[in-house]
């Protein structure tokens, strides 16, 4: 069984009428595997992580058939039970780390409280432990580091130390929400391998939210591309970068410029993502894609299992290289 | 026209460019300074485009508010157009001012939420020119249009449009004064992968009609890549390497270089080439290491590079500054 299952989730935010966020979702992931999320801004794909932490308040509605993680279903869950999965065995970090962290507290006190809470350690023991973790996370001086406070730590700094946090209790599901977006580059590359050493270290599951399909190619093994709320292509890499299916994503894919080395202009996907007013009665990517018919304007096709992944499509690309 | 100085086909050239701040460290201490740039020298011809590489700190903005004339340099010659900056009156710094312009990298922030925008690209022209309200419309409506926005926009607050929508704006409110020199800071930065594409496609297709240089900077390589005729890339304030786009990428020579270009994630990676990873972060600006200020970071450092400052010397039809570039790359 695989070790996250998501069946049919929707967020919405206001009532029943309103336009889902996210739409009709599944997802599964296995323990020790790396599922990325790709997607565009507003294409769903954090929400639909906040929504598995229950981190959405109101006026958002989170429904789904299940929302199975490691055996227990996550929707039924009330707020005490909640608290003993949700920084324990589903541990979550955030795109800025400056933000992700409690400014007035030091780095040492914010990692030592997760150690007590979760695996009741003694103050003793949780001190001794931070520090190996921030060993374990490439900090210099760590031992200095843990009376710090984080608005004295550069950006790469604080997003160690929130991954600190996130494996203090060896969770078995990370979930990384654009974990390196807010870094320089040779920065990214420092953290993108510390979080792939670490995954396998513990063989925990890791699922990483981005929008940059390069680090896609560079780390997961599996990936779900979102578009609009809605899963649109679900394939293993590199399979999927090599022979897109869907043409969302073979969209994606030429607009990166590294896809039009030596020419003067990119591939583009003309006009922009739907909005809650003009949502389209068919395919959500009808009126923006280049492949069309008439019946993708009024009939929204489902995402129908093929030979190599999913993909939501009735006239799929690349089916020959099967 | 003011006189041309310069004989060359240059329309911007600034030579060992410098900017220190000086910064307070507290009631009883000295100022400290930083060094946010130091010694940049570079031609750029018009309808050409330098894109400027490098992590934050590294002095890329700093650049490009010197080059808008935002701020005075601390030493070193900019002249725009052949017309020297430093010493400039107040007619030709008016005039210099139309030659520059620049696009920011969050156009929410940079354009004006209370004003409609049609009166926004007007604007320029009602400071700089005597066009009457008639004909600045003309110009306005043309240039919409040029950028790819519907003549109703013109009644529009920047709020109503997306991000993509609001970075055409802003270039086009950038190009009305049709410069010579455009200065775009991470123009495509906050932008999504698709927007991202039809944004760049603006940028090429303005260059190509009006033939504006460019200063692009940026610190995604694969963008870079399909801006630039020249790439300059900056550590801690320093040019370490500038040169062709092509040779840069086919042969990177500064052991920086070769880590940013190597960092940089892409869709068909090579599981054989090996990453070359660079440990630590960048030094503190306020205390520079002496020597190199990569040579911390760097794995082919020696002695000499934590004592001596490399230069910027010609190498295999590149600058770059580095004591062991031949050794490193054999």
């Amino acid at each position: 069984m695989s070790l996250l299952d998501i069946n049919n989730l929707s967020v919405r935010f206001g009532d029943a009428n309103a336009v889902p966020v996210v739409d009709g979702l599944d997802l599964s992931v296995d323990k020790g595997e790396v599922l990325a999320i790709v997607g565009e801004s507003g294409s769903g794909k954090s929400v639909t992580m906040l929504a598995l932490m229950g981190l959405i308040d109101p006026p958002g509605v989170v429904s789904a058939d299940s929302l199975q993680f490691d055996g227990t279903d996550m929707l039924r869950l009330k707020g005490r039970q909640r608290r003993r999965i949700v920084g324990k065995d589903l541990a979550m970090i955030f795109q800025d780390p400056m933000t992700a962290l409690n400014p007035s507290y030091t780095v040492g006190f914010q990692i030592e409280e997760v150690l007590r809470q979760h695996l009741q350690l003694s103050a003793k023991a949780a001190r001794r432990r931070a520090l190996q973790l921030l060993e374990r996370v490439e900090i210099p001086a760590a031992e200095s580091r843990l009376d710090a406070y984080p608005h004295q730590l550069s950006g790469g700094m604080s997003q160690r130390v929130a991954i600190a946090m996130a494996i203090a209790a060896e969770p078995k599901l990370l979930i990384a929400d654009e974990p390196t977006t807010a870094l320089d580059v040779t920065i990214q590359a420092q953290i993108m391998a510390l979080l792939l050493d670490l995954q396998r270290e513990q063989d925990m599951g890791l699922v990483l939210i981005t929008h940059d399909l390069a680090v896609v190619a560079e780390t997961a093994q599996r990936v779900c591309v979102m578009y609009a709320g809605q899963a649109v292509e679900v394939g293993a890499v590199p399979g999927l970068f090599e022979a897109p299916a869907h043409p969302y994503t073979e969209a994606l894919l030429k607009a990166i410029p590294e896809h039009s080395l030596g020419a003067r202009r990119l591939t583009t996907l003309p006009g922009i993502v739907p909005g809650r007013y003009d949502r389209p009665h068919g395919c959500l990517l009808a009126p923006r894609c280049p492949y069309a018919q008439s019946n993708c304007q009024t009939q929204r096709p489902a995402l129908e299992p093929q030979v190599r992944g999913a993909v939501r499509c009735f006239y799929p690309l690349n089916q020959e290289v099967a | 026209m003011m006189a041309d100085t310069a004989s060359d086909t240059s329309v911007l050239s600034a030579r060992e460019l410098t900017r220190h701040y000086s910064v307070s460290r507290g009631l009883f201490k000295p100022h400290a300074r930083v060094q946010a740039l130091n010694g940049v020298s570079f031609e750029l011809q018009a309808g050409k485009t330098l894109a400027v590489v490098g992590e934050s700190g590294c002095g890329k903005s700093t650049l490009a508010r010197a080059l808008t004339l935002i701020e005075q340099p601390s030493s070193g010659s900019l002249q725009i157009a052949g017309q020297e900056v430093a010493g400039a009156n107040k007619a030709q710094r008016q005039q210099l001012r139309r030659d520059v312009q620049m696009v920011f990298q969050n156009p929410y922030a940079s354009l004006n939420p209370r004003q409609k925008i049609g009166d926004q690209l007007a604007e320029p022209l009602l400071i700089n020119t005597p066009l009457s309200r008639l004909e600045r419309r003309d110009r306005v409506q043309a240039m919409m249009q040029q950028v790819g926005l519907r003549p109703e926009h013109y009644q529009r607050y920047p709020h109503m449009f997306s991000g993509g929508q609001r970075q055409r704006v802003a270039l086009a409110r950038a190009m009305m004064l049709n410069p010579k020199v455009l200065v775009a800071d991470e123009p495509t930065s906050a932008l999504d992968v698709s927007i991202q594409a039809q944004v760049l496609n603006l940028f090429m297709d303005l260059q190509e009609q009006f033939n504006t240089a460019y200063v692009f900077i940026s610190h995604n390589l694969s963008v870079v890549r399909h801006v630039a005729d020249n790439v300059l890339v900056m550590y801690l304030g320093r040019p370490v390497e500038m040169g062709p786009k092509a040779l840069i990428y086919a042969r990177p020579l500064h052991p920086y270089t070769q880590a940013l270009l190597s960092a940089t994630p892409t869709i068909h990676p090579d599981p054989h080439r090996p990453k070359i990873r660079i440990v630590g972060e960048l030094p503190n600006p306020l205390a520079p290491p002496s020597g190199c200020a990569f040579h911390q970071r760097c794995p082919y450092a020696t002695k000499r590079c934590s004592v001596e400052q490399p230069q910027l010397r010609l190498l295999d039809a590149r600058q770059v500054a580095c004591h062991h570039a031949e050794r490193i790359n054999g």
